[in-house]
């Protein structure tokens, strides 16, 4: 459903995606690891429309979307969790569901929403979307902003970073049941082996470039060992 | 009452007005309504000039509506309203002036609202703002307020000057004493070439007194805002400003604080902050599906909330 082809990247002069060839298809759940640097924000970024490929192709359904910008993409279907949660003043978690699947919403319908990602208690919609909320319920409304679209495209950027353990269980949680529930397909950066562990398909890069592509059962013991070697390096 | 009466007294709030149990209506000068009840009595001066609102005490959930409406282009005039709030008594005061002007010649409402707070009154005071009209003679509003605090008394005071005033100049002074506290909370978006000044300054005179001001404006086009704060602590007592500030286009925001403890146990924070609409809150609200024009006026829209 989604394809990548020859995407590249420079900045300051720098490669950070160096030909990436990628192709994605429906109801599955990837996961894309690697070390820091190794340009899978970048390439997330690239999918979401928030940079522009240098040069390559972007086919949604066959159909060139390399130039659409990131508001179009996010109404063909494609959703995005920020690795840093955006803060608002003023607008509440409330606000911010409704604005999320742009139609009038229920409380109801909010709490079933926030459910999914853990959080319970009804308190939480009348709270501002701001630094009075901690990192990890921040970034669990996050992700219920992207659950709430259904997108077509679901691409979640470091979900672990900046949280602590007990949010960190219940993220797991919230992937599992994506994974199973998910009509759209799913994509994930990360470098925690539980979130691996969910993955149909896991990406590997390394300095701009698709290192592996395969399975869990494919992929983790190559993970484990690069890791291990990356160390001793 | 004329429909453009009537709109305006809708843009500030006070479209049912007529519905509520105390109020005053003045327009271009003149009284022209008042409704009293046993426990809150509402007086005009001896001069015109003016109303005084005596609240009795112990007066509990007194609503006083107070609105102003100009119509007439090269009007100018000062009104002095003072508030007598009795011991234990628990009011909101809602005030506001429309102001519509379809000449060239300017239009001018002065406010000056002097507020008296006995031991342990409660007083929340809104206070809205607007202009409209096709002529080229500008709305002017400069509302005066001055708070007098006896000791356990509270009061907030909520502003919005949201559209159409080309010229303002506020002023409030406040006055705390022991167990006092005052909150303010000021909400201003000005465009095309208005301008708007803000100058806060209160004493906390009492023990334990406390303030909490926060302004939250947005100054488009090449408009320009000025906020100005000034806190006295004189005793054992708290105070907290917060400016907050967008710019976009050519708008253009000053803000200067100035805090001044005089006893070793005041407590005085300052925070301003002024800058266009953060990038990653647009990227957010597209990445919704809203395009950066629909995404900056959510932005804005969240802030003056």
């Amino acid at each position: 459903m989604l394809e990548l082809k020859d995407i590249c990247f420079e900045k300051e002069h720098k490669k950070i995606l160096d030909h990436i060839n990628l192709t994605f298809d429906p109801k599955r759940f990837y996961v894309m690891t690697g070390p820091n640097g190794s340009g899978k924000s970048t390439l997330v970024k690239i999918i979401m429309g928030i940079e522009k490929p240098d040069s390559g192709q972007i086919l949604f359904h066959g159909k060139d979307i390399t130039h659409l910008s990131l508001d179009e993409r996010a109404r063909l279907g494609f959703g995005y969790a920020f690795q840093q949660p955006v803060t608002f003043k003023g607008i509440t978690v409330f606000d911010l569901l409704k604005l999320a699947v742009n139609q009038d919403l229920d409380k109801e319908e909010a709490m079933e929403i926030l459910m999914r990602v853990g959080i319970t208690s009804r308190h939480y919609l009348e709270r501002e979307v701001n630094h009075s909320l901690s990192g990890g319920e921040l970034k669990r409304i996050e992700i219920a902003t992207v659950l709430a679209r259904k997108p077509l495209v679901s691409i979640f950027d470091e979900p672990e970073a900046g949280i602590d353990l007990w949010s960190f269980q219940s993220l797991i949680d919230v992937f599992q049941q994506i994974e199973s529930t998910s009509k759209g397909m799913t994509l994930v950066i990360s470098h925690q082996e539980r979130i691996l562990n969910i993955a149909d398909q896991i990406i590997l890069l390394e300095d701009g470039k698709i290192k592996e592509v395969g399975n869990r059962d494919k992929m983790m013991p190559l993970i484990l060992n690069h890791s291990k070697k990356m160390e001793v390096d | 009452m004329q429909e453009t009466d009537k709109s305006l007294l809708e843009q500030i709030g006070a479209s049912d007005i007529e519905t509520s149990e105390v109020y005053n209506i003045r327009k271009n000068g003149k009284c022209i309504g008042r409704k009293t009840n046993p426990y809150i009595d509402i007086l005009s001066k001896e001069d015109g000039k003016g109303i005084d609102v005596h609240v009795k005490d112990n007066t509990l959930f007194g609503m006083v509506h107070i609105p102003v409406i100009v119509t007439e282009s090269g009007f100018t005039e000062s009104v002095y309203n003072d508030f007598y709030i009795g011991k234990n008594s628990n009011v909101i005061i809602i005030a506001g002036c429309g102001i519509h002007n379809d000449h060239h010649k300017n239009a001018t409402h002065n406010g000056i609202h002097r507020f008296y707070l006995e031991e342990n009154a409660k007083v929340k005071y809104v206070e809205k703002h607007y202009g409209e009209g096709t002529g080229s003679g500008d709305k002017i509003l400069n509302p005066v307020t001055e708070i007098y605090m006896k000791k356990g008394s509270m009061m907030t005071m909520d502003t919005v000057q949201i559209k159409g005033v080309d010229s303002t100049n506020r002023e409030t002074f406040a006055k705390l004493d022991d167990d006092t506290s005052l909150v303010v909370q000021e909400k201003v978006l000005t465009s095309n070439k208005q301008f708007s000044k803000t100058n806060f300054k209160v004493k906390l005179k009492g023990k334990n007194a406390s303030t909490h001001i926060t302004s939250r404006s947005v100054a488009t086009d090449s408009s320009y805002q000025e906020f100005h704060s000034n806190i006295i602590g004189k005793n054992a007592c708290y105070a907290h400003v917060e400016c907050d500030a967008i710019i976009k286009d050519q708008g253009k925001v000053k803000a200067i604080p100035e805090v001044y403890a005089k006893h070793v146990d005041a407590n005085l924070i300052h925070e301003a902050a002024i800058g266009k609409i953060a990038g990653e809150q647009l990227l957010k609200l597209m990445s919704l599906g809203f395009t950066e024009k629909e995404a900056e006026e959510v932005i804005i829209k969240g802030f003056l909330k």
